[in-house]
């Protein structure tokens, strides 16, 4: 295809015009979504929907703050509503959701590993703690 | 659907002892010279590895944040309380942070409508969501900037404030600072990409990832507040 002669003169002419980005070639994938082109069209409403979710989202876990709910239960809230909207954002918003395998789990996988980061930086702090408290008089 | 399979000498699965055949494919999967990520424009795949290695960069403050916090033997100051703002006579905690969730949430939501009417070739209205984007985003890093100056007028340093755990403030300035700076640079990013819709740029290559792209941006960005948010804020 000839990119360079193919300058546009209107929105409304183009509006219409769902082509594949050539860089991607031109074939549907089987078995990727609906047979969605590379150039991932969705419906306006579902990104609307998933607004109003993230803003009650938001709202409840700043509820949370704003009655002081404390202890386990605030950390359980807290931690619910940030997975998932964390997992909204990706899955919709960065379209995570109909992204073939092979990019899913390249992005997904690696991040696992900060499970060991966290779980050997929790001993360290513990151990940091108690030092500090036994040792060096509270640390203060 | 096109195949480039690469050929490779076949190896018997049913020699003894030898690695099972979907473990010889997936290794040869990547390690032949082929493409790994079909059908995935490059220049996606490319900022998909960069968020990556940026999820590690953010990863480490949070945790570091974590280690701080669990190993101090002072109380660590109540955010609930350290962000709290006088409106008409009465404290309302953590409102202005609220605000702030909310704004970034909402430009995520034009980005990724952005997005949408990119595909759609709707020049005039991809540009305006995404110029309502950035103008959501300068909205944000001004809050931002409003609140640093708060509290920097109220005496939080990195290595001290009045209310409590030292360690505070260097928490504070380094996360909200790194992402105040990933915001910044979003807007310009987006302001860019804009510029270049409303002229016709991507019409003329045919290939309006790039708006794509910069949304992937912008959406990790939020990405990343909400654990801010959630760790930081409310913890």
């Amino acid at each position: 295809m000839n990119h360079a002669t193919h300058v546009p003169t209107s929105d409304a002419a183009l509006a219409g015009g769902h082509g594949a980005p050539e860089a991607h070639g031109t074939a549907a994938e089987p078995g990727h979504g609906a047979g969605h082109t590379p150039g991932q069209t969705h419906p306006i409403g579902v990104y609307l929907k998933v607004w109003a979710y993230l803003f009650v989202l938001s709202t409840l876990s700043y509820l949370v703050d704003y009655f002081h709910v404390a202890g386990v239960m605030r950390w359980v809230l807290i931690l619910t509503f940030m997975v998932l909207k964390a997992g909204l954002i990706v899955a919709i918003f960065m379209h995570m959701a109909w992204e073939r395998m092979a990019l899913v789990y390249a992005i997904l996988v690696p991040p696992l590993a900060l499970g060991t980061l966290i779980f050997l930086m929790w001993i360290e702090a513990d151990y940091t703690f108690w030092t500090r408290i036994l040792f060096l008089g509270g640390g203060s | 659907m096109e195949h480039r399979e690469v050929t490779r000498p076949s190896v018997s699965a049913a020699e003894p002892g030898g690695v099972p055949q979907g473990l010889r494919d997936l290794a040869g999967d990547w390690a032949a010279d082929q493409e790994v990520f079909r059908h995935v424009h490059w220049g996606k795949a490319m900022i998909w590895i960069f968020l990556l290695s940026d999820t590690f960069i953010f990863s480490s403050f949070l945790v570091s944040y974590m280690t701080m916090r669990a190993s101090v033997t002072v109380p660590w100051p109540n955010p609930s309380e350290v962000f709290a703002l006088t409106i008409a006579g009465q404290s309302i905690p953590l409102i202005l942070i609220a605000i702030m969730t909310f704004v970034l949430i909402s430009s995520s939501g034009t980005m990724a409508m952005a997005v949408n009417f990119g595909y759609r070739r709707n020049r005039r209205v991809t540009a305006a969501l995404m110029l309502a984007t950035a103008l959501l985003g300068a909205t944000f890093v001004s809050m931002q900037a409003f609140e640093w100056s708060k509290l920097i007028h109220e005496g939080v340093r990195p290595w001290g404030n009045p209310w409590g755990a030292a360690q505070f403030g260097a928490c504070f300035f380094m996360i909200t600072g790194f992402h105040g700076l990933h915001v910044s640079g979003g807007v310009i990013i987006l302001v860019t990409v804009a510029i270049k819709v409303l002229r016709g740029h991507y019409d003329v290559s045919g290939d309006y990832s790039a708006v794509e792209i910069a949304g992937l941006y912008w959406h990790f960005v939020d990405l990343v507040w909400v654990f801010i948010f959630a760790f930081f804020y409310l913890w």
